[in-house]
């Protein structure tokens, strides 16, 4: 089975691209499922059961996303084999910019959007900088400049990736996305595996369910600003 | 050159623009009298944790980033003359018994009626396609089977698209925009090509506008003629494809013979007829394949020039309307 990691900023269009990815891949009898991974609350599983698409979800509620994907991704790996996949997608938004889901030897997507503003592709941490594709979402809404002008700015931040353009509504460059997806590796376990970049470590009081504000509530792990 | 060898600051002389790269990934250079390994040895391991990068990760992207620069350099990647379209198989099954190559500053028009396979067409070009998309068609540029490296290569983008949106979403001047444009294609003397864009998208619209002009504020003719000479002009990309042009405030056989002079293949999905004559051929799609390619013949051009005759009897009526008057 191939495992495929996708994240990208919230609204970036991650479900709409995998959707019209995986109608792609079905009209080729490729069985592809999908574990999303959302905070507090996401419809998003519906969505796919409605198209038939196996999926699991997993919502992380009070505990960090990032750190609870890679508590669960080891998991929903043995449960995507046991399902028969040929592809488990990972959907999950990189919230705090500085976390990411990629790992090491399996491949890593990310997914951005034109809207989002030219200083953006600086702003996102390893999630954009390690991954190997970027897709670029909402293209139609902007012009062929700014089209330009966008994918050099993530061209800068990330020279090696391979970067696509993907219409989530249309699906216009969906099926190319799919030609790249089926190079990956095949993978027979997730153990012993590794994250491309470590999470930050935050274990402070506030971590664990402090809520008062002044220095002597603060203990463990916490950073001052020059101010 | 050799990277290795050189000290930064030998970089940046060569290659000013290199050191935006440092810019963009969060990472100042203090003293730039040393060599990369030298300078990444030297870089903070807390500051790189709050960044998520690694040493490894820049020296790697740093020279991956300089030798997407180089590419641009050569410039050898941009020298397209003509696409050659080998037919594939349509919806049916059916053979599409055509190979057409298209040159440099020719205009094709793709007419069919909706879901006949037109954006099908303009992906595999835009893909580059080798027998690999559900019409296996293949696409060869002057002649040749393209690098397969090419499909990914930001510095090469074969195909530019104007849709039908007609407005911008950044919040800058004309001006500055353009000037960013231009900076991301790193082109020499960037002052002058975008007063050239400015100059010459003033001479497609209707109403001027100035290099101050907010982005946000131009009208929808404003903006068509301004992303046609953008596009023209700055990017480098030498397939045009368009979708309609709507004819309210823009010339657009002006537009059009602006991207034939620069050399520009020009694809139109239209139903204007007079933007469909316009062009030299037009292919004609069904049930997903090319199934006739007509060549705009004399009488076309005569029904055109009438066309255009009509056409500019509506907009006189138009402007008569603007501005209170009486019709007859």
């Amino acid at each position: 089975m191939k495992l495929i990691t996708i994240s990208g900023p919230p609204s970036s269009g991650k479900t709409a691209v995998i959707m019209k990815v995986i109608e792609s891949l079905k009209q080729r009898n490729i069985k592809v499922g999908v574990v999303k991974f959302d905070c507090l609350l996401t419809d998003d599983d519906l969505l796919f059961k409605r198209h038939d698409i196996p999926v699991l979800k997993g919502l992380s509620g009070a505990l960090c996303p990032d750190h609870y994907f890679v508590s669960n991704i080891e998991k929903c790996f043995n449960w995507g084999k046991e399902e028969g996949l040929d592809i488990l997608i990972s959907e999950s938004a990189g919230l705090c910019n500085r976390c990411s889901p990629h790992i090491k030897d399996i491949t890593a997507v990310c997914v951005i959007d034109n809207l989002s503003g030219l200083n953006t592709p600086k702003k996102i941490g390893p999630m954009l900088k390690s991954a190997d594709i970027v897709i670029i979402t909402k293209g139609d809404i902007v012009s062929q400049a700014e089209r330009e002008v966008f994918a050099a700015k993530v061209r800068q931040v990330n020279p090696t990736a391979k970067i696509l353009h993907v219409n989530g509504l249309t699906g216009q460059g969906a099926y190319e996305f799919t030609l790249l997806l089926m190079d990956s590796e095949d993978v027979e376990t997730l153990e012993g595996k590794s994250l491309r970049f470590s999470m930050p470590s935050a274990l402070c009081s506030y971590c664990l369910g402090e809520t008062r504000i002044g220095e002597k509530y603060q203990v463990g792990n916490v950073r001052k600003m020059d101010v | 050159m050799n990277i290795e060898k050189m000290k930064l600051r030998e970089i940046f002389e060569k290659q000013p623009v290199a050191k935006d790269f440092f810019d963009s990934i969060g990472i100042e250079i203090i003293d730039d009298n040393l060599t990369l390994n030298e300078y990444v040895e030297k870089v903070d391991e807390e500051k790189l944790e709050d960044l998520g990068l690694s040493k490894d990760f820049i020296l790697e992207n740093f020279k991956e980033f300089l030798s997407n620069l180089s590419d641009i350099e050569s410039n050898q990647l941009q020298q397209v003359k003509s696409i050659t379209i080998i037919g594939g198989y349509n919806k049916l099954g059916e053979k599409e018994n055509i190979e057409i190559e298209i040159k440099a500053g020719e205009i094709i028009s793709i007419v069919g009626p909706t879901g006949s396979g037109k954006s099908r067409l303009l992906a595999d070009i835009e893909w580059m396609a080798q027998g690999d998309t559900p019409t296996k068609r293949k696409i060869l540029l002057n002649g040749e089977v393209p690098d397969k490296d090419l499909r990914f290569s930001s510095e090469f983008k074969l195909v530019a698209q104007l849709s039908q949106n007609m407005n911008f979403v950044i919040d800058l001047s004309v001006r500055e925009f353009l000037l960013l444009h231009a900076e991301s294609r790193f082109v020499q003397n960037k002052e002058e090509i975008v007063e050239r864009v400015i100059e010459k998208a003033n001479q497609l619209a209707g109403e001027s506008f100035t290099g101050e002009t907010p982005l946000t504020s131009l009208s929808g003719g404003q903006s068509r003629a301004l992303m046609i000479a953008d596009t023209a002009i700055l990017s480098k990309s030498p397939i045009i494809l368009i979708d309609e042009i709507e004819n309210a405030g823009i010339d657009r056989k002006k537009a059009l013979n602006l991207l034939v002079e620069e050399q520009k293949i020009v694809l139109m999905a239209t139903h204007d007829p007079i933007l469909a004559l316009m062009g030299d051929k037009r292919f004609v799609i069904s049930h997903g394949g090319i199934v006739k390619i007509l060549e705009t013949t004399e009488e076309e051009k005569k029904l055109l020039s009438k066309l255009e005759e009509l056409d500019r009897t509506l907009l006189e009526y138009r402007n008569r309307l603007r501005f209170g008057e009486r019709l007859s």
